[in-house]
């Protein structure tokens, strides 16, 4: 990698803290996947220069690396809010009027799937099944799950989230 | 209450937590231990116990009674009248969906009274959190049975005599699997518990993880002494938080009980069990994707042979089994294949746990013997469909599997009767749909999530699932042409034959079997530019029927284009309730409306219709 083997501009703490997730894992056999998670874990998003960085790190082409970070939906090239919503675009959920749903997220933060809201509060994903059909429609908002979901509903939860900037909503 | 002591269940499976469980717990041990009552009461935090919809779910275990819906609020009451007074809190009990009276206790409810449960024996009853718990009820009894009394040839022998088929889909014979996988050259081998649960609508996998992990663990041991493995690996996905944590503290209590590590009971024999935790990828669960993720690589399939049993994890042979098969295991070695063989079908013995979403009353896992017919499941077991309508279609196999209509609701659910069907048992989700369900929209639907979640490996997967989407886009936008239902018919048999893998093979099904049993729905948005059922929304029209309109102005607030306007009330012809009304009624300006359906899901009264 001469040509595009460009000094990753990371500043010394993110690299140190990429060295410990890599040292963490240096006994498995084939960790990328591992490392990826606990690297976007620590930054909520990998960066081209963490990339660059692991893939020098580990001797794995930065293609691979790449095309991993790229497959999977929950690992992101691409800063995120702080909370996260993920609608779950399930059939039993559709079945149930997610749409509905979705449609009461994108009026109340006036951002489309895949976006952002301006003050980086909050970015609006879907999901693929979330297990819980059975109180469905169903979103998860950064680790916890919220079931029976209404229009009314919908806007009381974010409206917490956007109030509790700490996010310690129970 | 007598001497004993006292056991509360509190449903922690994620469907409850959902509606608030933990709340409940908190206050259960605020009030027990204000009451006195330390040490006399326990209250257990158990997994899924099956009725989800009924959610936060408490069970007084003494008398089985079973309190739904359950508020911080109510705790008090149920702590002071029942487990005090011994009187049952009768607002919070279940009361039948046919018959209007109660059903205090959960054997009652017909909810529970059609089930057998074998995988499920655990989920619900004991704390997962907990290991003893697990072993008071004959909890890692097989796993040594196994080590002390039985070659690893009996053990795989009794797995094949028992007939258990693979509960993740395709229902390949497991003590096959296992056979094979043992006799492979090459060490190490690897057994791996594919817990990528990803059809929509089915979370058996979810819920056995979280309310039993012991009992996949212990198998896991067994199938590793069996094939001749020192190494599990347990891949689930990302989306099951809860389900790792809770496998990942049974772990680390099995390795300090020495279930796990080396010299497993005194036996020489040593097995190792880690968690690996996927990250958002379908495809994954198909059991080559499943391995290259593993290997840190992009979950793409690859083609078979060779299989895992001979080359899979970094080449070596690996046993992949899904959550629900490992479940069985125990019970099976501790009762013996024949035991096992009594219960459901000839070709498909013991019991499958199926997953009821959709429009049913009653939503959440149920687990019946092979062959149990359709009906019985959604409308005895189920409480059949809300709101009096009728049933139109269960989709059954998820995103695989096709859809079986009332005309078919006698089939016994088996592997090879669902198959004859045009359908699949796949993983066991069973979403059920009334008769307001499009079903080109469904199809749509479900080729949408095949198309997205394609790897993009091969052509015909990749190409050919787009090109049918874009069919069925323009049907349900009214452009549909003459030709198109054939079209898609011919593409989806080749798709099928041509595809690499279980993903691309299995996509085209929901349009296959929803033409096969549906075709004149097709042929109504095709040919008429109609959507029988009002859903697509492109071929609706709103109306406000004036006479149910009360005037109250929601819908106005939330139409993003401004189409709604009050009527002047002379306009009103024949409107008997004019004199009567204090606000005039709405109509909707069809030049303006973008049919986005906001009001619809607004309107209190139904006034609103497509």
């Amino acid at each position: 990698m001469n040509a595009c083997s460009t000094a990753p501009t990371l500043s010394t703490e993110t690299d140190k803290q990429i060295d410990r997730v890599i040292e963490e894992y240096k006994d498995e056999p084939s960790p990328l996947l591992e490392i990826l998670n606990e690297v976007q874990h620590i930054f909520g998003y990998l960066s081209d220069d963490m990339l660059i960085a692991i893939s020098e790190k580990l001797s794995i082409p930065t293609s691979q690396v790449y095309g991993v970070a790229t497959f999977y939906s929950l690992l992101s090239t691409r800063p995120k809010g702080k909370h996260i919503i993920r609608v779950c675009e399930s059939a039993p959920c559709h079945v149930m009027g997610s749409e509905s749903v979705l449609r009461a997220v994108k009026d109340e933060l006036g951002i489309d799937l895949g976006e952002t809201t301006p003050d980086g509060l909050f970015t609006l994903e879907s999901t693929s099944c979330l297990g819980i059909c059975s109180v469905g429609p169903a979103m998860m908002v950064n680790d916890r799950v919220f079931g029976n979901l209404t229009r009314e509903k919908v806007r009381l939860i974010l409206r917490r989230y956007a109030k509790d900037k700490e996010a310690s909503v129970s | 209450m007598d001497g004993g002591k006292c056991r509360v269940l509190v449903c922690a499976g994620a469907g409850c937590v959902s509606s608030g469980c933990k709340a409940v717990a908190r206050a259960l041990s605020e009030v027990v231990r204000k009451s006195d009552l330390d040490g006399k009461v326990e209250i257990v935090q158990t997994g899924c116990i099956g009725s989800c919809d009924l959610g936060p779910v408490v069970v007084v275990e003494s008398d089985g009674t079973f309190y739904q819906h359950v508020t911080p609020e109510d705790v008090p009451d149920i702590v002071n009248d029942h487990i005090i007074g011994g009187n049952p809190v009768e607002r919070l009990l279940h009361r039948s969906g046919d018959t209007g009276e109660f059903e205090v206790k959960l054997s009652d409810m017909s909810f529970f009274r059609g089930q057998t449960k074998i995988a499920l024996r655990n989920c619900g009853v004991i704390d997962p959190l907990s290991i003893d718990e697990y072993i008071a009820r004959n909890g890692y009894e097989a796993l040594s049975k196994v080590l002390k009394d039985m070659t690893p040839g009996q053990v795989i022998d009794a797995i094949k005599a028992s007939g258990l088929r693979g509960r993740g889909g395709a229902g390949f014979p497991t003590g096959l699997k296992w056979m094979f996988t043992a006799d492979a050259p090459g060490e190490p081998k690897y057994v791996v518990c594919n817990a990528d649960e990803g059809d929509p609508g089915a979370f058996m996998d979810r819920s056995l993880l979280e309310g039993d992990p012991h009992s996949i663990i212990e198998a896991m041991i067994i199938a590793g002494y069996a094939v001749g493995s020192h190494q599990g690996l347990v891949y689930v996905r990302a989306e099951y938080p809860l389900a790792v944590e809770r496998l990942s503290h049974a772990i680390e209590q099995a390795a300090e009980r020495g279930f796990l590590g080396n010299d497993i009971l005194g036996s020489g024999f040593s097995f190792n069990l880690e968690v690996r935790v996927g990250a958002g990828a379908f495809v994954c669960g198909e059991e080559t994707a499943l391995l290259a993720s593993i290997e840190g690589k992009r979950g793409m399939p690859r083609p078979k042979p060779p299989f895992p049993a001979a080359s899979g994890l970094w080449g070596k042979p690996t046993l992949i089994n899904n959550v629900e098969t490992f479940a069985n295991i125990a019970p099976i070695i501790l009762n013996g294949p024949e035991w096992f063989k009594g219960m459901g079908t000839d070709r498909s013995p013991g019991t499958k746990v199926f997953a009821l979403a959709g429009n049913i009353n009653n939503t959440g896992l149920v687990e019946v013997p092979m062959g149990t017919p359709l009906r019985t499941i959604i409308y005895e077991i189920g409480g059949g469909i809300p709101g009096g309508k009728g049933f139109k279609a269960a989709q059954t196999g998820g995103p695989s599997g096709g859809c079986i209509p009332a005309q078919h609701l006698d089939v016994p659910m088996d592997f090879d009767s669902l198959t004859k069907l045009g359908a699949m048992m796949g993983s066991g989700g069973l979403i059920v749909m009334d008769e307001e369900t499009c079903m080109v929209d469904i199809a749509k639907f479900f080729l949408q999530f095949t198309q997205d979640e394609s790897c993009g490996k091969c052509v015909p997967c990749r190409e050919g699932t787009k090109v049918m989407l874009d069919i069925l886009d323009r049907i349900t936008k009214g452009e549909g042409q003459e030709g198109d239902i054939e079209l898609l018919e011919s593409l989806g048999k080749t798709i099928s034959q041509t595809a690499l893998c279980g993903l691309g093979q299995s996509a085209p099904n929901p349009v296959l079997s929803t033409i096969r049993y549906f075709r004149d729905e097709y042929e109504a948005h095709v040919r008429d530019k109609r959507c029988p059922a009002g859903v697509c929304t492109a071929l609706a029209s709103y109306v406000i029927e004036v006479e149910k309109c009360r005037g109250c102005g929601l819908c106005v607030k939330v139409c993003p284009v401004d189409a709604i306007h009050p009527i002047e009330l002379q306009a009103v012809a024949g409107d008997e309730g004019r004199t009567k009304r204090k606000r005039p009624p709405y109509a909707i300006d069809a030049s303006k409306c973008i049919k986005c359906g906001a009001c619809v899901a607004e309107c209190r009264f139904g006034a609103i219709t497509r």
